[in-house]
């Protein structure tokens, strides 16, 4: 038999693919710049201090639920408990500082454990849900509601159902307070991100949580202890909504045990989806959520400010969502 | 009488690679007819291309009288070839008749002719000599009449061939009995079965003859009174009872005396494994032999801690059971590559480096954070040590060839530097040369000190490897061969009868 050369067709690169693959990696980035690019050009009074000060502020709170979201989401999990969290430490907190708990030796105390406590509540009851999915193995999605209904009852039981007003500006600086005339929880926003995203880069525990998104079977085969890791992240998601509950009261000078957090469950997921992190686990970007986060806040804004109701707004919210899940699903056909 | 079923000639291949090599299949008309073979012998890749589901290469299929090529399932039940799966998926809160008739349903003016399809339930089950109410809901009878129910769905009345692929293997032993009794009615109806299955005790329950695969080829077929158990081993595994002994490089005096790094005895885990016992020793390669089934996986899955043991003791590094997970199994300096390393072994979306130094990290790590350029130089001297071929550190695992990947997780496993390293299946699914490469370095790495437990279903492989065989069959050690009472024949005798010169293992 002659041997015969063949000559294999080189795999013709065919450009809209090149584009493709540009656009999943860098598409929100992309996203976003346009967003600013177009509000520029048409919203009034965009480029201003004001402007960036009322935007920053909507989506803090969003942004550090997310980067809790985040890591849950990277280990193949979901949170829905985050709203019902940030209620329970939003109607903590006044209880404290207002002396209702227990009496209060300095108001300063007050406001210290006003922070500590709420912090420690909420840490304990991500602990519970990261408890019900490694011990009782429940879904995440179910263990997690647990939580979502019964949260928000709890912090009504705390406060009988009442709005709590107050006026006490030392507590609520991390929601109103400015450093170099930039809010204050826009500096404790970055600080959360970049944290994050350091930890989910260099250290052992960010190592381990892609691990277990990525394959739970095999990262536990590699030593790695898989129930303490996925405790650990339900844990940090409990702290930084109960932080993100706090901002909220602090910026409202009331805490309402049925408005905190309410449907901050989603809007955190859809922040972590368009941001690019992989809702089956195993790959994660922080930066991507605090990307995400703006894209959908810019959005709204862009609307609103340009006479569209928000209603409408909405709907606007819901199409970006599908877009930029669909834009990454293109990498993983 | 010509034959019901005769494949003459058949070959395929995958990708260039043979599954099937000229393979020659006869059924005779009523005939309870056993296929068997290794995995990946070709008997799937058979009965695929029987029932239409591949495209054979080359090959005729003469069935019922005429030349046929199905092209689809469908198309072959059609003809009257049924077969029936493992999983059987039914409605348990219908009746017998809905479930018998879905799918094809008797319609009179556009109704359903309710009177005509529990007419025909009736009578399908009457060939089984099931004489039920088919009004009942299916739930209201017992699993074993269920079972019946849904064999019979699947044969209907014109099946002249049914096909069991491994029916039993989800069945307990009195749903087993139920399914002979089917296929002895079946029998007697005149109609003809092809029954696979690994289990050597229902092949000569239920079978009138035996078709043995081996490489894709038909090697041998003979009525199942007439062959030994043992013959079918040899057979099946290929090779002759005239096998010359193997020249092995003999044990490391030091290893011989040395205390065993691993010593399991009288290991206990649910059903599975009801008395396993043996022991490894520092430089010595060990080998888990036995048939599917036989325990060997659960057997090392309980030693590595990813599975809980029932009872019996595990010495190893000197502490005795004190291995309660994986992590501990690592901290104590224990390796385990699993058998299936899609599903437990690589994180496909990770890197190389990153899959390659996962078990490391708690010691690559100062106050928790990875120590990046120490991982960089541990995995640059591992691509290089065992030639993993990639395009760097940084390329993704799942991009890799297989024999790559079980590189990457060996040397997972060697960065480590174990004591004791267990290799279930080591060089499934991965092509000759990188097996070749794969077994080269274990030895080489036992002769470095290292204790390696290995179990294969390739025996030749593991008889070539290992200094020692322990034997599994139905959970027990029956034998532990070594030196000059090692041969592929001394492991199959054992592992078809357990051992005429049984020995109780010394260790532990």
């Amino acid at each position: 038999m002659a041997e015969t050369a063949v000559t294999l067709p080189s795999p013709d690169k065919r450009p809209w693919l090149e584009v493709g693959t540009f656009l999943t990696r860098y598409g929100s980035w992309l996203a976003l710049a346009l967003l600013i690019l177009v509000n520029l050009a048409i919203t009034p009074n965009f480029a201003t201090w004001q402007t960036l000060n009322v935007n920053l502020t909507q989506v803090c709170t969003i942004v550090i639920v997310g980067v809790g979201m985040t890591l849950v989401i990277a280990t193949g999990g979901i949170d829905l408990s985050v709203g019902a969290l940030m209620a329970i430490a939003g109607a903590l907190a006044p209880l404290i500082f207002l002396g209702k708990l227990f009496p209060l030796p300095h108001p300063l105390v007050g406001i210290a454990l006003a922070f500590v406590i709420p912090l420690i509540a909420t840490a304990l009851l991500g602990l519970f849900n990261g408890w019900l999915i490694t011990h009782l193995r429940i879904q995440p999605i179910i263990a997690t509601l647990v939580l979502f209904i019964a949260g928000r009852g709890i912090a009504q039981v705390f406060t009988n159902g009442n709005l709590q007003v107050f006026n006490l500006p030392e507590f609520q600086f991390i929601g109103l307070g400015r450093l170099f005339g930039i809010p204050f929880q826009a500096i404790l926003m970055v600080i959360i991100v970049v944290t994050v995203a350091w930890v989910l880069r260099r250290t052992v525990f960010g190592r381990e949580v892609l691990a277990i998104g990525g394959n739970e079977r095999a990262a536990r085969l590699a030593g790695i202890p898989v129930a303490s890791v996925k405790q650990r992240v339900y844990l940090i998601s409990g702290v930084l909504s109960g932080l993100a509950g706090l901002i909220v009261i602090a910026r409202n000078s009331a805490a309402d045990a049925n408005l905190v957090g309410l449907g901050m469950e989603l809007d955190a997921i859809a922040a972590v989806a368009v941001g690019g992190t992989l809702l089956t686990g195993g790959r994660a970007s922080v930066i991507g959520t605090l990307v995400g986060a703006l894209i959908i806040q810019l959005v709204r804004y862009t609307l609103l400010a340009n006479g569209v109701p928000d209603a409408a707004a909405l709907v606007a919210k819901a199409a970006i969502i599908v877009l930029a899940v669909w834009l990454q699903r293109q990498n993983y056909r | 009488m010509a034959p019901l079923l005769h494949m003459h000639g058949i070959s395929k291949h995958f990708a260039g690679i043979p599954a099937l090599r000229e393979a020659e299949f006869i059924v005779e008309k009523g005939e309870v007819h056993a296929l068997i073979g290794q995995n990946g012998a070709g008997k799937s890749t058979l009965i695929k291309l029987l029932t239409g589901y591949y495209r054979r290469d080359a090959g005729e299929i003469v069935f019922d009288g005429r030349q046929v090529t199905f092209t689809s399932p469908q198309e072959a039940q059609g003809a009257g070839i049924s077969t029936i799966y493992q999983e059987i998926n039914l409605v348990p809160y219908r009746s017998v008749t809905e479930n018998i008739c879905l799918g094809r349903e008797k319609r009179r003016f556009g109704l359903l002719d309710w009177p005509a399809m529990h007419q025909e339930a009736k009578a399908l089950l009457a060939r089984f000599r099931i004489t039920i109410d088919v009004r009942r809901p299916l739930m209201a009878f017992p699993t074993a009449v269920q079972q019946m129910i849904a064999i019979a769905r699947a044969i209907g009345f014109d099946a002249k061939l049914v096909i069991m692929d491994e029916p039993t293997s989800s069945l307990d032993e009195r749903e087993v009995e139920v399914l002979f009794s089917v296929i002895r009615q079946l029998k007697g109806a005149g109609v003809s079965v092809i029954f696979v299955s690994h289990k050597l005790d229902e092949l000569y329950a239920v079978c009138d003859r035996v078709t043995i695969m081996r490489d894709g080829r038909t090697v041998q077929t003979a009525p199942m009174s007439s062959i030994s158990r043992l013959d079918l081993v040899t057979t099946m595994l290929g090779r002759e009872l005239t096998q010359a002994l193997q020249e092995r490089p003999s044990p490391q005096p030091e290893s011989e005396t040395a205390p065993p790094a691993l010593a399991v005895s009288h290991l206990v885990i649910g059903q599975k494994v009801r008395d396993v016992s043996f022991s490894v020793r520092p430089g010595e390669i060990v080998g888990l032999a036995g048939l599917l089934g036989a325990g060997r996986t659960e057997t090392v899955r309980a030693v590595f801690g990813a599975d809980r043991s029932d009872g019996g003791q595990v010495t190893f590094a000197g502490k005795q059971n004190a291995i309660g997970s994986p992590a501990d199994a690592i901290r104590a300096g224990m390796g385990f590559c699993s058998e299936d390393r899609k599903l437990e072994g690589i994180i496909p979306d990770m890197s190389v480096r990153e899959n390659l130094t996962l078990a490391l990290l708690p010691q690559l790590a100062r106050h928790g954070i990875v120590d990046e350029e120490r991982s960089r130089a541990i995995v640059d001297r591992f691509i290089q040590r065992l030639g993993i071929r990639c395009s760097g550190p940084e390329q993704r695992i799942r991009e890799l060839s297989g024999g790559n990947q079980q590189k990457v997780l060996l040397a997972r496993w060697l960065c480590m530097n174990p004591k004791l390293l267990i290799l279930d299946e080591p060089t499934r699914g991965i092509d000759v040369g990188a097996k070749a490469e794969i077994l080269h370095l274990i030895r080489e790495l036992a002769g470095q000190g290292l204790g390696v437990l290995m179990i294969s279903s390739e025996l030749e492989e593991v008889v070539e490897a290992a200094s020692r065989i322990f034997v599994l069959r139905d959970g027990r050690t029956v034998a532990e061969l070594e030196g000059d009472s090692l041969t592929e024949q001394s492991v199959m005798t054992a592992m078809a009868h357990g051992s005429g010169n049984e020995r109780e293992t010394a260790h532990g």
